[in-house]
């Protein structure tokens, strides 16, 4: 069982959640967050008050699945948050130690596995 | 005595105080007709969506001052009035021919319709159209279509001789307005992810206080079109509280049918609906066929906001429904409900005179006919000489950024001061510890 996290542009999620939804993968998490990711900085003027603004806004997808469906997963991050311009985001996968559905008690495989598939 | 009265008439201190109030009432509808727009985009887009309201300020009380108002208020000729009043020559203290308040505030009142007319336009085009050739599109818009609409109905041009009644602007204003956005809205194409995405308004609330502050100024919008403090302006006043009001209900009623609740921003949809139905109206019908026009408008301009979304037309804030629908309907009910003796004017069908629908009739299908065409070339032109929108990239990215290098809810977070002399590519080093 694998969590994917995947950082991608706030408007292209809507492609993502597509892109999820072709590949079969229901179960996931949704945050906004702010970050960095080496893009270049845009400048921004308030009066007379010129910044620099260092962190954009992103979207963050969490979502654990068993091994088979890392790859289609992978896939449909990139599928629906590429742009091919700098600041289309990652994707980090690292392994997890456990998964329990709070509901059945139910364990890593099945836990990940949405009901009725 | 009194026919010296007449010949010469006078400035009028009553009818004055009244129109310089009533000026600035509406001057207020369009940072109202902002907070309207800004909220039913999404936030991304806010400060564009505003901005171009406070842009037609900008470029439409300029071409006004210019030539706009020559050209809608100088003489009698049939199409277009003359170049006597261009630059603002011969417009002074003295009253305006007609009228009992000087030229200057009859000038400015009527400019503060130009301004919010040529602003409503730009709900069809908001969240993509740059914002650039929207302010060179707003110039020639505001000259060539509501300068020459103004005269048609205000200034004596060729409706107004054959009998149309307008009150205070279902021509060039509503009807103006609501079908120009239709011609801008398919020669400027639809949003990139129109008919794929929902793309929702952002925050109701600017939605409901620019619908209620609109309202306010209509106050002064309808109530000012008599230019006095007489019967008509009294009148007028009075049915702009009554029309929105049945408009609403009937809105909840239509709300109910459909989806089983009442909806807030279809309310303040409604609140514009009835003050446009009573605009061409206002000083010509009873109360009591107000508020039935204000009953009656509801049904056409309720099916076209239901319709519009399923065509591929994304003529995004629906302003010909709001609009261009609500005004020719107005229009056309006057030929219905006028009554000679609430207006001292005309009678409709209704009182007897069969031949007032008729001229209210032709200006229901020239209006939209001149709007729409006249629209439709200009942009055509236009787009031929720049790009009206940037690259889907750009609109992604959201117009507030890529247009005014600002954030309507910027959070600060993250924001690094530039020092003051750093070059403005923005690549100098920022401030040191100290």
């Amino acid at each position: 069982v694998k969590l994917v996290i995947g950082i991608v542009r706030p408007d292209k999620v809507n492609d993502v959640l597509e892109a999820l939804y072709r590949a079969e993968v229901r179960g996931f998490s949704l945050s906004r967050v702010q970050g960095h990711g080496g893009e270049l900085d845009r400048v921004e003027t308030y009066r007379g008050m010129r910044v620099k603004m260092g962190l954009s806004e992103k979207a963050r997808f969490e979502i654990a699945v068993s091994d088979e469906f890392v790859q289609p997963t992978i896939d449909a991050l990139c599928d629906g948050g590429q742009t091919g311009e700098v600041g289309d985001g990652k994707i980090f996968v690292v392994p997890l130690e456990r998964v329990i559905r709070i509901r059945s008690g139910e364990t890593d495989d099945s836990a990940v596995t949405p009901v009725g598939s | 005595m009194s026919t010296i009265i007449a010949a010469a008439a006078e400035v009028d201190t009553g009818d004055t105080a009244w129109m310089l109030v009533a000026t600035a009432l509406v001057l207020l509808m369009t940072p109202a007709l902002g907070l309207f727009y800004a909220g039913l985009v999404r936030s991304k887009n806010t400060l564009n969506t505003f901005m171009m309201c406070i842009g037609a300020i900008a470029v439409a009380a300029v071409t006004w001052a210019l030539v706009g108002y020559s050209l809608a208020f100088d003489g009698d000729a049939k199409i277009i009035g003359g170049l006597g009043h261009a630059f603002l020559s011969g417009v002074g203290f003295e009253p305006r021919e007609g009228t009992t308040i000087p030229h200057l505030v009859f000038f400015a009142f009527q400019g503060t319709f130009c301004i919010i007319t040529t602003a409503l336009v730009s709900g069809a085009v908001v969240e993509r159209m740059r914002f650039g050739p929207f302010l060179i599109f707003a110039a020639l818009w505001s000259v060539l279509v509501y300068a020459v609409m103004a005269h048609w109905a205000f200034g004596g041009g060729w409706l107004a001789a054959q009998g149309t009644l307008d009150f205070a602007g279902g021509v060039p204003v509503e009807m103006g307005s609501g079908f120009s956005a239709l011609a801008a809205a398919l020669v400027v194409g639809a949003r990139k992810d129109y008919g794929r995405q929902a793309l929702l308004p952002h925050n109701a609330m600017y939605v409901l206080i620019g619908a209620g502050l609109l309202w306010f100024g209509w106050f002064g919008f309808n109530g000012g079109s008599g230019f006095t403090t007489g019967d008509s302006s009294v009148l007028a006043f009075t049915n702009t509280l009554l029309t929105p009001a049945c408009t609403l209900l009937t809105w909840f009623v239509l709300d109910l049918a459909r989806n089983r609740q009442i909806t807030a921003i279809g309310a303040a949809t409604a609140i514009i609906v009835g003050c446009v139905g009573i605009t061409p109206a206002g000083g010509f019908v009873s109360p009591i066929w107000a508020m039935a026009l204000g009953v009656i408008v509801a049904f056409p301009c309720y099916a076209v906001v239901a319709w519009r979304p399923r065509t591929r037309v994304d003529e995004t804030l629906d302003v010909l429904a709001a609009h261009g629908v609500a005004g020719l309907t107005g229009i056309v009910l006057i030929g219905l409900f006028a009554q000679k003796d609430w207006n001292g004017v005309a009678d409709g069908l209704f009182y007897g005179d069969a031949g007032q629908l008729w001229s209210q009739l032709v200006a229901a299908v020239a209006s939209p006919v001149y709007a729409f065409g006249m629209t439709f070339v200009l942009l055509k032109v236009l787009g031929a000489l720049m790009p009206l929108r940037g690259s889907d990239h750009q609109e992604a990215i959201g117009m507030d950024i890529i247009h005014h290098g600002e954030e309507a809810y910027a959070s600060g977070e993250g924001a690094i001061l530039i020092r003051a002399d750093a070059p403005s590519d923005g690549a100098a080093p920022v401030p040191e510890r100290v």
